[in-house]
Order: structure tokens, then sequence, then C-alpha cells
């Protein structure tokens, strides 16, 4: 049976998922080798903020919760929130529930970037700098190339985004190839299969200013992000500059993508898979599907982060694991999902 | 109230070098009228069309248009499978700010044109399940609640039936006796130009056009030119009144009244 959900049910749907989120991100806060109960963790959270703020409290739970777990929890739900909405902004853009940041070359792009900046040793910053550069101009190469194929059409951007994206990995396993492998090759190797494990304070300011500058630009423009699915006469006759809005969209794009590659490297399929799941359960509105992806990334990158850390002795890389997860469910989504909340050409 | 709305003088365009599909067209579409634009597939409408919407630069000559312009494409497709109030929604896309999102009052005025085409039921229904004929009056409605002052409609009824037709001709008149509307449209009916249009302009080939009023650009002779059949006009009593219709002659497989027949005649 195909039904939809009315404006005041995807509101309360989105209100689950931010509580639910929240939810995870308290029990996360216990999962691991040292393993805490809530309350510990609830008392260690409050303690801290309510009655030591910035006094000394040093109890082992302390150091687990404050020092280890909560910057890395803090980043992997930003990481989350970021490439969801990414992800649902890019199909938006482009017409296309195929394309994803990973898709036109972007993924790319910051990958080159951050691997560039580790050889040259411009940490953390310059990796933040290189992957956005890297980013868009893999995005960019991604259009130009589209257009000299004489189309925009999506199909020409998607082809062109993966040749660029080839080009790319060539100039990656370059860079591996010429990397010192006793000091560099282990780090860029390491950092590129994805991991939240070195997550700092620092690296939590850096992806949390991102995404909240491009999170909320991207919300604020989530009713305009609807018009990209009309044509481009169609949009200009309703008073919308569908080309100038693309760019300054895009640019919150790879904001968040090139934020959540240099801290921490490659983790795909989160932008392509997430927006599809949230078309589910809110329709393909974008005032409703950003934010409800934007909970649901959150909420899968860190079950993801949760499982990769816990489910072996040694901790497996977030990427290969959203790789080995998101393929499947990508396939499983393709196959019946086909037009619950998304038409195919 | 005369004061033309769109101007277009010496317009030409060609997608090949020196291949014209239409050349040195002019007419102006006065501020309140109905204006068809009749003429054979190929001829060159909807490039018009687009270029008097300003989606298209023409290869040669002028247009002179400056009011806000809502359109009603030929075909609409959209990717995702949005309602059909989030559709109209969209129409009011000029009244809702940059970063803000559909009001109450733009949701009221999206229901009230649905209601007003009579598609209200089909509002929370996803756009692409509906069949052609719906979608085309939910496209009218955004069209409508865009509050454009120049509607330009690319073949308004063609995936129409007949009560649908009835009703978007209607409106057509409705919205530019009443509403104060212009409304330039593609038709490939004629009859349907002679009932609601005040002008008329004919694409009779590259630099041959009829323009002027529908009654006179409607003739006969012209439609004949234009599209190689047998229409006649007509004028049947219809509730008290006389009106003038236009009946197409298709005779297929009749030899005494096929053209190749009249051509051997004529011979």
């Amino acid at each position: 049976m195909r039904f939809h959900w009315t404006h005041k049910h995807a509101g309360l749907l989105t209100l689950i998922l931010f509580a639910l989120l929240l939810a995870e991100m308290v029990l996360s806060l216990g999962l691991g080798r040292f393993r805490l109960h809530t309350t510990e963790i609830l008392r260690v959270l409050l303690h801290t903020r309510l009655w030591h703020a910035g006094g000394t409290f040093y109890d082992v739970p302390w150091v687990v919760v404050e020092i280890i777990r909560l910057p890395r929890i803090l980043m992997v739900t930003l990481c989350g929130v970021g490439l969801a909405l990414a992800g649902a902004t890019m199909q938006g853009v482009f017409r296309n529930p195929l394309v994803g940041p990973d898709v036109v070359g972007v993924s790319q792009g910051a990958s080159l970037g951050g691997v560039l900046a580790i050889l040259l040793g411009w940490q953390p910053m310059g990796i933040v700098a290189m992957a956005f550069g890297f980013g868009l101009v893999g995005l960019l190469l991604a259009f130009v190339l589209a257009r000299l194929a004489g189309r925009t059409s999506t199909l020409a951007l998607v082809l062109s985004g993966i040749i660029i994206g080839s080009f790319f990995s060539s100039f990656l396993g370059l860079a591996q190839y010429y990397a010192d492998p006793q000091t560099q090759l282990p780090g860029i190797t390491y950092w590129l299969l994805g991991s939240f494990a070195s997550a700092t304070y620092q690296k939590v300011t850096i992806v949390a200013a991102a995404t909240l500058l491009a999170g909320c630009g991207l919300l604020l423009l989530r009713w305009r992000i609807n018009l990209f699915s009309l044509n481009e006469t169609d949009a200009a006759m309703l008073g919308t500059n569908l080309e100038r809005l693309r760019w300054i969209v895009i640019a919150f794009v790879v904001l968040l993508v090139a934020s959540q590659v240099s801290v921490s490297g490659g983790v795909g399929w989160v932008g392509l898979i997430i927006p599809h799941l949230a078309r589910m359960l809110v329709g393909p509105e974008h005032s409703k599907l950003l934010p409800a992806s934007g909970f649901l990334g959150g909420i899968y990158l860190l079950t993801m982060d949760d499982l990769a850390r816990s489910m072996a002795s040694q901790e497996i890389p977030i990427g290969l694991l959203t790789g080995i997860v998101g393929a499947p469910v990508f396939a499983i989504l393709f196959w019946k999902t086909q037009s619950k909340g998304w038409i195919h050409d | 109230m005369t004061d033309p709305v769109i101007a277009f003088k010496g317009l030409g365009h060609a997608y090949q070098p020196g291949d014209w599909v239409f050349r040195d067209y002019s007419a102006q579409v006065k501020r309140g009228e109905v204006f068809a634009l009749l003429g054979p597939n190929g001829c060159g409408k909807t490039t018009l069309l687009k270029i008097l919407l300003g989606a298209m630069k023409p290869l040669a000559g002028s247009v002179h248009q400056h009011v806000s312009v809502g359109f009603v494409p030929q075909i609409f497709q959209v990717s995702f499978d949005y309602t059909s109030l989030d559709m109209v929604l969209m129409g009011r896309a000029r009244k809702i700010g940059l970063f803000s999102t559909p009001t109450q009052t733009d949701r009221d005025a999206a229901y009230a044109a649905l209601e007003r085409f009579g598609v209200a039921d089909l509002a929370q229904r996803p756009f692409h399940e509906l069949s052609g004929g719906q979608r085309q009056l939910v496209i009218f409605a955004r069209a409508v609640v865009s509050e454009a002052e120049l509607l330009l409609l690319d073949e308004p009824t063609s995936a129409l039936d007949l009560r649908n037709q009835a009703m978007i001709l209607d409106w057509i008149t409705r919205l530019s006796r009443h509403d104060g509307l212009t409304v330039v449209f593609t038709t490939h009916n004629p009859q349907h130009a002679l009932a609601v249009a005040d002008n008329a302009l004919l694409m009779l080939g590259q630099e041959r056009y009829v323009c002027g009023t529908a009654r006179e650009a409607l003739s006969e002779d012209n439609l004949k030119a234009l599209y190689c059949v047998d229409i006649r006009r007509v004028s049947i009593g219809y509730m008290g009144k006389q009106v003038e219709t236009l009946v197409t002659v298709f005779a297929p497989g009749d030899d005494e009244i096929t053209g190749r027949e009249k051509k051997n005649a004529s011979e």
C-alpha cells in the first residue's frame, strides 16, 4: 500500500529521529572495551558540566567519557549528519536519487587534497583547506566535462564524475607510491580507509564549524532545493535563478564533505543510502527531507562506528564497514523502493 | 488597457546555420488579451514560445516583454514524487523568500488554485501518479498561483479529455476577462483558438505567417494552407445563440474527398 506522510507526521518522525540520535549518542558513550552503564555516563556528563566545570575530576569513567569517547561520538554524529545532508541535497540538485558526493568527484577530490596535505605536513587545518579545495575542483571538473559533452544531464554528470573520480584516484595511488613507507604511507592508508579513532576536540571544532555553517545554510535553503526538480525554463519562470542557487548549495555540500574527509578520511555510502531511507519516511519534499536525513545520517554513522569499535578485538576502519553494509543496503533499497519517494528515468 | 505586454519584431531562429525554423515574424500581444499560436508539427511553436519566455535567445529580431510570466509546459516531468500540493506551492517561489518555507497563506492559495481547477482532492496525491489530464490541471493551478500577469501555455489542452479541455478553455477566458491576465497559448486545435482567442498567429512557413484577429486569421483558406486539411467554418445554434466553430473534414479512404482525389481532379 502506498501512502504519504502528511506534514504533521513528517515533523513528528523527525522529532523521533532527533530523540533517537540523542539517546544513541549517550548509549554509545558506554560502548567499547571499558563498558559504562548509562547512569555512570550521565553522572560523568552532568557532574563535569554542572558541579565540576573547570575543576579536576579524574576517575577512569571520566577519562573514558570526556577524553576518549565524547569527542569521537560528537565527530561521528556531525559527520553522519553532514554527509546525509550533503547526499540529500546533491540528489535534489541533480534531480537524481543515484547521485551522491562519491559519484560526482567531490569525495575523491577531497581525499586527494587530504593526502597531499599529509604528504606536505600541513596538518590539521591544511587537510581541511586542501580537502575543500580539491573537493570543489573535483566537482568543477565533473561539471566542465559534462558541459563539454554538450549536456548537463545527470547521466552526463555521473559519467563525468566517474572519469574525474578515477583520475583523482590515480593521483591518490601516485601519492601513496611516492609516500615514505615508514613515516607517511601507514598514516595515509589508514586515513583513506576512514576512521574516527583519532578524534580530538580540535577536530570536533573543525567539523562542527563546517557542519553548522553549511548545514544551517542548506536547512535555510531547504524549500528552494525543491525547485531543482523543475527544468531551467520552468524554474526561471517561477522567478528563481537556479544556476546561482546551485553553486551556493554545492559550495555548502563541498564544505560538508571536505570537513568530514579531512577529519576522518573516506567514509562512503552514507550520502547515498540515507536520503533514500529518509525519503521513504517523510517523502521527497526537501523541507522535511533534509532534517530527517541529517538525523538519520547521524544515527546510521554512529551505529556503524559503534560496530567498528566493538565488533572485533581490533577496530575496523569505518569506511570499510559503511561500504560492506552500504552496498547491499542500497541494492535492497533500489529493488524495494523504486517508486517510494523517487522516480527513476 | 491596450499597451502591449509582449511585442516582437523581425524574430527568427535556426538550430542549424541558415536553416531557419521561422524568420522575420512580428506581432504584439496586448494586456488582457488571449493570443493563440498555431502551426503544424515542427513549425517552431514551442521554440517561439521559449523565446517569448526568455528561455531562448532568438537568432534574429527582438522581444520586448517586462511582466511576470507563468508557464505551463507541454510535457511535465519531475524527478521525485512530490505531492500535487508541493507542485503547486512551487508556483509561489516568487512570493516565498530565499530562506523561507511556504506559509499558511501560500498553502491556502495553493489549495484555492487546486480547487479552482477541480483537483483539490488530489492535493496529497503524488504528482507522478496522476493522469496526464490531472497533471495538466495541477500545473495550470501552479501557473495561476504564481500570480503572474502573463501566462504562456504550451498546448494546454493536448493531454486532456473533452470535459477538461472545455474547462481549461473556460479558464483561459475567465483569467483573461475577469482577472485581466494576458494569455498566450499554442494549440493544434484551431477550434479552441476560434473559441477563446482574441488574436491568432498562424505559422505557415519559414517566412510566412498570418497574424490578426482570430476571426480573420482562422479563415478556411488560411487553415487549409496551414494544415493541408479541409476545415469548414460553420455557424450553429447553441443555447439560443449562433456560435461559430470549425469542423475538420476527415474522410480516410474516401477517394472522392481525400486530397489525392482532389489533386487528381485539379489536374
